[in-house]
């Protein structure tokens, strides 16, 4: 059972279908099952059962999420696998003690993939889509796995199976979270760490 | 939040706009009316009816004409979502995109460039729940252009219900097309919806047809009590 967490700024929005709904699909044919929660309530979800947890992204102009990062945080002390989209992304770094900064991409871009990582085929590049107003400066210690000309496209937490993308994997890079749906399914996130 | 729906008249932009009435304020359509057929970014048959379609639904129309030239297009598009602002005060776009990435960036671009919000509800929605749910919820679509093989010009009119789907259910299979028309396979055309108080009534219409590809001119149509 996949958590994912709707970062858009109230519950049950018209930006849920868009940024959740895509995700919940990609879970699914995956094979896993999903539950959701609103990060207001994510200091309260329960997590029974519970094998990953993925944050889903928001629209462009939708940064209350970077509010909400304290309700969020608590969801990361489980010790599950978890993936940060987009908005996802920017609250993992916010809640590790990284930072953001404005920076735009909008439509395909070129995303780098720098050092091996197991939600990439391989390193290289490959187009993928882009859709923020803000950019992560990640925690010192975390590794970048990705780069875009703009900014960091993929971290990953030194120690722990903490992903995130900049790119929206829903769109036309379904295997990013089909192979985070597999890792969390096999539970052997301990052999996952590459340094 | 009051939003301004794009709507070219077809099954997406008002199953979009259906969607958003139930969590924000719709307060206005906006149609982008191109003269080039090919248009990349707006869809052309029958974008005249949707005057009809807007009287049906009771909400105002901001209309914009387009050369249809890729990218010029895109000033034309800002000039009338910026005119919406204007006139009913609107804070975000809601689009009926459905995976074209070409469509989504660009109108997403013109809403920054406004400082607008942009909403897509029907993204990557799974195809055939969502031609079920239209089904389903009363919307009256027919076919309203096609362009693609196997489509016969007896799909010209035709109502999008069960053994509509059926069929393009095995067209997709065989021939590679999508479910919804998402690659221009067909075009299609709201005669009722749930948001409609007056269903639309064709009184006249040509068909235009060969090789696969045609469209139905809609001459002449009224409103009708539901």
């Amino acid at each position: 059972m996949i958590l994912l967490v709707d970062l858009c700024s109230r519950p049950g929005s018209l930006s849920r279908d868009e940024f959740v709904g895509p995700v919940a699909r990609i879970v699914e044919r995956a094979g896993a099952a999903w539950r959701e929660v609103h990060c207001s309530e994510a200091d309260r979800a329960d997590l029974t059962g519970i094998r990953g947890i993925i944050l889903c992204g928001t629209a462009l102009q939708d940064n209350v999420f970077s509010e909400q990062v304290a309700r969020v945080a608590p969801l990361f002390e489980a010790g599950l696998p978890v993936l940060g989209i987009c908005a996802g992304m920017q609250a993992l770094c916010l809640a590790f003690g990284g930072s953001i900064r404005p920076a735009c991409e909008i439509g395909m871009i070129k995303v780098r993939a720098v050092v091996p990582d197991p939600l990439f085929e391989s390193t290289g590049e490959f187009e993928a889509f882009g859709l923020h107003s803000f950019a992560c400066e990640p925690p010192r210690e975390w590794i970048v796995t990705a780069v875009s000309d703009v900014c960091v496209q993929a971290v990953r937490h030194p120690d722990r199976p903490i992903y995130g993308v900049m790119f929206h994997p829903e769109v036309r890079n379904d295997p990013v979270v089909e192979r985070f749906c597999a890792l969390c399914r096999d539970g052997d996130n301990e052999g996952l760490t590459y340094r | 939040m009051r939003l301004g729906v794009l709507c070219s008249g077809g099954k997406d932009s008002w199953y979009a706009c259906h969607l958003a009435m139930q969590k924000e304020e719709v307060s206005c359509l906006i149609t982008i009316r191109s003269k080039n057929e090919e248009s990349y970014l707006f869809h052309t048959p029958n974008t005249h009816l949707v005057p009809l379609q807007a009287e049906a639904a009771g909400l105002p129309l901001v209309t914009a004409e387009t050369e249809g030239i890729e990218e010029a297009e895109l000033a034309d598009l800002e000039r009338a979502v910026s005119l919406a602002r204007e006139h009913y005060g609107i804070e975000g776009i809601v689009t009926g995109a459905l995976q074209s990435v070409y469509q989504a960036t660009r109108i997403q671009r013109v809403c920054r460039a406004l400082g607008l919000w942009c909403f897509n509800p029907l993204w990557y929605t799974e195809p055939d729940r969502y031609l079920q749910t239209l089904i389903r919820e009363g919307f009256v679509v027919v076919v309203s252009g096609v362009a693609s093989e196997p489509f016969t010009d007896d799909w010209l009119g035709k109502q999008i219900d069960e053994p509509a789907l059926a069929d393009l259910r095995r067209y997709a299979a065989r021939y590679r097309i999508t479910l919804t028309g998402e690659g221009g396979e067909y075009e299609t055309l709201v005669l009722d919806a749930p948001v409609f108080g007056k269903r639309i009534v064709i009184e006249e219409a040509e068909k235009e047809y060969a090789g696969f590809r045609g469209t139905l001119r809609v001459r002449s149509a009224r409103l009708e009590a539901k």
